[in-house]
């Protein structure tokens, strides 16, 4: 038994249930005041004043309301389509260079290395990145979105210290056998770094999903945006969602539109995010090498 | 002997698994570096970039000469700076101490996953659920009406905008932040504890001696890191609140470089603060890291001896 936490006495105790609960409440009654405020009748909202903790009664108004047509179900697409096609080529491209640059020695390793590291430590302002994507003619295209995002220094590097990590005794019996760099790559090294791999892309996955910033830059056609800007504006700038932004003219109350916008954005980061915890402290190379 | 495009040959594939990822680092990371010349240029969009005049150092005049928007974004940026290093640096420290004193290992992985799931909202998301919840019309305004008690005025005040940045920050990053502290702190090995503990050390003393030295090498690190975006203080976040606050209180160099750049068209002025704070970004991470080498400490990377 170590020292820690052993002696502690009994008010210690108390005082570090209640901070730890306090901190957890402050996060956990935001979420459920959000889902319970997006699924409560007008007139519970107005009695407690636009945010309801437990609902007396549950309807589905407002969800049923954004997505029969309007600007909702529009921006889900777009970025269910960012994030599928951004997280694909990011998988791909960052998996092959850091593949590629795994085996020290090899042919150009060293400056292309030095490209990946220096683009960890420069990175390239607002004004000359706007230009480039200017110039390239990407303006207004989902392309500016998911390009610039696709490799990031930073896992190329966490990736090529993975591989890096495989025992050579797999890797050398295989080329015995006569397997190419192809082959041990396909047969070897990718089976072998499913986990990290599944982390990598949801990584790249979660922030395609939240992409803001180069959205509100680049696409300035309202009916190309995303559900982030669709969030900013119907609930950080307080914008009204009319007939015009909703498929019906039976129109729930706008706090509860709000709160199911905030909702329908939350969901997939929820819905991954046991994945991205289970395989944090999974060990990945466990039984790999036997003797 | 070896001929010279042996090696190339070799390593074919590998050189082939480059390709796409370089290019694409080449053209959307390098790219834009080469355009920061632009900083130099007097930048006429109907002209382009190539055929816009050179005007030397004139655009980082303003960096010297104390444009009074400038100087807003600066002051802010270093106040929020501090606040940040000063609390929602040092916060998740204690947080990981208190959470790694507890005995239980399901209480203590059920409340590391309830901490560290707002890391991976947007600051959409976030800044929505602080509006909701501190706005005018939300819960805490509304109880604090209704039992005749005075409104407290948070959310679009420029008073408090820096404290309501911090706090944000704190709700968003605290948990994740605390993540790599626990790691560190359940590589102490516990024999140093119970040697302490039979030597006659206290609770507190234990915590000296034996906890913190462990913690030192990656609070060093993280430091290190930090400094790097020293000047990076929520630009999505801050730019999200502007309209609410106003430019006095919220304008920090990255929505500087913004609102002059990509909304008043002053190219070259903005790219030449971007430039600038870029370097110093540059400069504060090799500079504190041979700082750390100075101390014994590992620091970032270490030159390997060759």
């Amino acid at each position: 038994m170590s020292a820690r936490g052993s002696a502690t006495t009994v008010p210690v105790r108390a005082a570090k249930g209640v901070l730890l609960t306090v901190c957890c409440a402050l996060i956990i009654v935001p979420f459920v005041g959000i889902v319970s405020t997006s699924l409560s009748t007008r007139e519970q909202i107005v009695r407690s004043g636009g945010f309801v903790v437990i609902p007396d009664e549950v309807t589905f108004a407002a969800y049923r309301a954004l997505f029969t047509g309007g600007v909702v179900p529009r921006a889900v697409a777009v970025s269910v389509f960012i994030t599928l096609v951004g997280t694909a080529l990011s998988l791909a491209s960052t998996t092959l260079l850091a593949y590629g640059l795994s085996r020290p020695g090899s042919f150009a390793h060293r400056p292309v290395l030095m490209v990946v590291v220096g683009a960890l430590l420069f990175t390239p302002g607002i004004i000359p990145g706007y230009l480039t994507i200017d110039l390239l003619g990407l303006i207004d295209s989902y392309w500016a979105v998911i390009l610039p995002a696709v490799v990031s220094a930073f896992n190329v590097v966490i990736l090529r210290a993975f591989f890096m990590e495989i025992p050579s005794e797999l890797v050398e019996s295989a080329r015995i056998d006569g397997a190419s760099d192809g082959q041990i790559f396909a047969r070897i090294v990718l089976p072998l770094s499913r986990a990290v791999l599944s982390v990598i892309g949801l990584f790249y996955a979660v922030g395609y999903w939240n992409a803001f910033f180069s959205a509100l830059l680049y696409l300035n056609d309202a009916a190309k945006w995303p559900v982030q800007l669709v969030l900013r504006t119907y609930v950080v700038n307080q914008q009204q969602l009319g007939v015009d932004q909703v498929g019906t003219a039976d129109l729930p109350p706008q706090e509860a539109l709000q709160m199911a916008i905030l909702v329908i954005s939350i969901v997939p980061i929820l819905l991954v995010y046991p994945f991205i915890q289970r395989h944090f402290t999974k060990g990945v190379l466990v039984g790999a090498v036997k003797g | 002997m070896a001929r010279p495009l042996d090696r190339p040959r070799r390593d074919r594939f590998l050189l082939l698994a480059i390709l796409p990822g370089l290019g694409l680092l080449l053209t959307f990371h390098y790219l834009p570096l080469l355009g920061n010349v632009i900083a130099f240029k007097d930048f006429q969009p109907y002209l382009g970039l190539a055929d816009s005049p050179w005007v030397g150092l004139s655009n980082f005049r303003v960096l010297v000469e104390g444009d009074p928007l400038f100087l807003t974004a600066l002051g802010n940026t270093m106040v929020i700076m501090l606040l940040q290093i000063g609390i929602v640096f040092t916060l998740p420290i204690g947080l990981a101490l208190l959470l790694d004193s507890l005995l239980s290992e399901r209480l203590k992985r059920t409340v590391q996953t309830i901490l560290y799931l707002p890391h991976f909202l947007s600051w959409v998301i976030v800044i929505s659920i602080f509006n909701e919840l501190l706005g005018g019309s939300g819960p805490i305004n509304t109880f604090l009406r209704q039992h005749d008690l005075g409104t407290i005025d948070i959310v679009g005040n420029a008073a408090v905008f820096k404290e309501l940045v911090t706090g944000q920050v704190l709700w968003k990053e605290a948990g994740w932040a605390m993540i790599l502290f626990l790691a560190a702190l359940s590589r102490i090995d516990p024999e140093l504890y119970e040697a302490s503990a039979v030597d006659g050390a206290g609770r507190l003393r234990q915590m000296w001696h034996v906890t913190l030295p462990g913690l030192r090498s990656v609070i060093v690190l993280l430091l290190i890191l930090r400094l790097g975006d020293a000047l990076t203080v929520g630009f999505e976040q801050i730019i999200l609140q502007q309209q609410a606050v106003g430019i006095r209180a919220s304008e920090v160099l990255d929505t500087y470089v913004y609102n002059n750049g990509i909304v008043r068209s002053d190219w070259g002025v903005s790219a030449a603060v971007g430039l600038v704070k870029g370097l110093v970004g540059v400069a504060l991470v090799l500079g504190a890291n041979k700082l750390a080498h100075v101390f014994g400490e590992a620091g970032l990377y270490r030159r390997e001896a060759r």
